[in-house]
């Protein structure tokens, strides 16, 4: 038989002028409306010249930000991935009444304004909160203080590591964990040895995402942290009190650092997607999935 | 035949409670409970007095646009990834996540140089009279900025699924390219759609770092709700802060149950198909 390689038929869209307009059109938004604004704040961090940038990055103030976000980020991400793998083993692994609703309430901080956030940790740990007289007669600092910023940077980024790893270990099923113990492993060396080992990449994508959310958070900080210059500004805060100071300059290579943080958190994010972690198939809340039943041959 | 139960429900189900108590719970709860003890009175006065009003209109007005113009600019993103090979296609598809990644602060005063009177297109639009900084025009950017991603990542995988089958058949029965996006391809993504259009809105409702700096923030005319939560705080009205946030606070339940009415509804469409 002669060769006669099949010509797939023309999709729709497929119009080759169609075609061309679209993609040119999609191209030239993308540009203007997601890469500019990237391109503007490396341009606009040396507009005053490399002197002012290195000033600004090397200064006492914004070394402090830095180290605030950084701390705030060493304490926030591991207690949420601590808590997301609980949360993840305790919805997938076993059956119990109020999972649904446990879910949702997982999933509320993602749908809610940090700026109530920020109010409502205000109502517990400030003066006319729940806790404020009781934490002011025993002198201990949450609000306008380093935990505060964690509570409130702890509230926004609660869903993400559970988000990642219900839905992949929904589909993986029990039947793993259940062969390792009954062969004799503990609850730990399953999880460690079993578990782990097969959710990983989502984990740390989940973990890179929720570390970009914590460093970038603003509104949320912006109300328990009281910007005390040098003392509860993270970088985020830091950036705009820099910006409201008429230092445009400077708030611009503040925020060349953050910008640098959310590049390389996109390069790590696909870095993982390759390794098959953060589906793109799945809505971005963790509605539970559809598990397959497939019979392993 | 007995369940074989796997070990550590006590410790997981512990954690994940005790943390999602006092970090989720307790706050909101407290929140709830400072604007209830308001009073239906006062409470009534504060959220619907005019500035209050004003935000809701200002904020849900900007949100609806942001949304509408991200449903055409998502669409058409997620049309041109999945459907074209182009040189810098995963280039792009790794860049929609920016919006994401970027600190709200950070892309807040990147889209303020940009689009202020001497800025790159803020110079170029004021030449036709568009002011789009300080006005509620820029509240709109800077929403659809941040909830881009939002309708494309549902939407992507939804159409990468569809069955090439379906158009096909369509188009020997004569349908033109319009007829069949409408009729055959819309209705299979319309779940989906939904589902990243009530996010996109719901995220535009509470944003608040990319919308201060652009904003301008006149009372009455470019205040989003959000902010005035954060200048009644500033006022030491605490009463006040806390009934315009619960007004945000239930907006933002409603959003959630819809949303997961949505997504119910297309995950079950999806696992039908």
């Amino acid at each position: 038989m002669a060769a006669t390689r099949s010509k797939k038929p023309p999709r729709v869209g497929d119009h080759p002028i169609f075609r061309l307009g679209l993609l040119a059109a999609v191209l030239v938004l993308t540009a203007l409306v997601v890469v500019a604004p990237l391109v503007v704040i490396g341009v606009q961090a040396f507009s005053a010249g490399a002197d002012v940038f290195v000033a600004t990055i090397t200064d006492a103030d914004t070394r402090h930000a830095i180290f605030l976000t950084v701390a705030t980020a060493l304490i926030a991400v591991p207690i949420n991935t601590v808590f997301g793998v609980a949360a993840a083993w305790a919805i997938t692994k076993f059956d119990f009444t109020g999972k649904r609703l446990l879910l949702i309430v997982i999933e509320i901080p993602f749908s809610i304004s940090p700026i109530v956030a920020g109010v409502a940790y205000l109502f517990v740990y400030g003066l006319q909160g729940v806790f404020g007289p009781a934490l002011e007669a025993a002198e201990i600092k949450v609000l306008f203080a380093l935990p505060g910023i964690v509570l409130a940077s702890m509230f926004v980024t609660a869903p993400f590591v559970a988000r990642e790893l219900i839905p992949l270990m929904q589909a993986q099923g029990r039947d793993l964990e259940e062969a390792a113990t009954s062969l004799g492993a503990s609850g730990w060396r399953t999880f460690f040895s079993v578990t782990l080992p097969n959710v990983r990449w989502a984990l740390l994508y989940g973990v890179v995402l929720c570390n970009a959310r914590v460093m970038g958070e603003f509104g949320a900080v912006s109300v328990v942290s009281g910007n005390i210059r040098g003392q509860t500004n993270t970088l985020p805060l830091h950036v705009e009190l820099l910006y409201h100071d008429y230092q445009t300059a400077g708030a611009f290579a503040a925020a060349s650092i953050l910008a640098l943080l959310a590049v390389v958190t996109l390069f790590a994010k696909v870095l993982l997607e390759r390794q098959g972690a953060g589906r793109a198939g799945r809505p971005a809340l963790a509605a539970p999935q559809t598990i397959k039943t497939e019979t392993l041959t | 035949m007995a369940r074989r139960v796997l070990p550590g429900l006590p410790l997981a189900l512990g954690i994940t409670l005790v943390y999602v108590s006092i970090i989720v719970v307790l706050p909101l709860g407290a929140l709830i409970f400072k604007a209830a003890s308001l009073g239906p009175e006062d409470y009534w006065r504060i959220v619907s007095s005019a500035r209050a009003v004003a935000s809701y209109r200002v904020t849900v007005l900007s949100a609806l646009a942001a949304t509408a113009f991200n449903l055409v600019f998502g669409m058409a993103l997620a049309w041109v990834l999945v459907r074209y090979r182009f040189p810098g296609r995963r280039f792009i598809d790794a860049l929609v996540d920016l919006p994401f990644a970027l600190p709200t602060a950070v892309a807040g005063i990147a889209l303020t140089a940009l689009f202020a009177p001497n800025g790159w297109f803020g110079s170029i639009l004021g030449l036709a009279g568009i002011k789009v900084a300080y006005t509620p025009l820029g509240i709109m950017i800077a929403m659809s900025f941040t909830s881009l991603p939002f309708i494309v990542r549902t939407v992507q995988p939804v159409l990468e699924d569809l069955d090439p089958a379906l158009e096909e058949a369509a188009q020997s029965l004569g349908g033109s390219d319009v007829s069949i996006f409408l009729r055959v391809i819309l209705p299979l993504l319309a779940p989906a759609l939904l589902a990243g259009l009530s996010l996109s809105f719901a995220r535009s409702l509470g944003e608040f770092g990319a919308i201060i700096f652009i904003a301008g923030n006149q009372p009455m005319e470019t205040e989003i709700t959000a902010l005035l939560t954060f200048i009644r705080l500033e006022e030491y009205d605490y009463q006040a802060a806390a009934a315009v946030a619960s007004v945000l606070l239930i907006t933002a339940f409603l959003m959630l149950a819809i949303t997961n009415i949505l997504q119910a509804r297309a995950l079950r469409y999806t696992a039908r198909g």
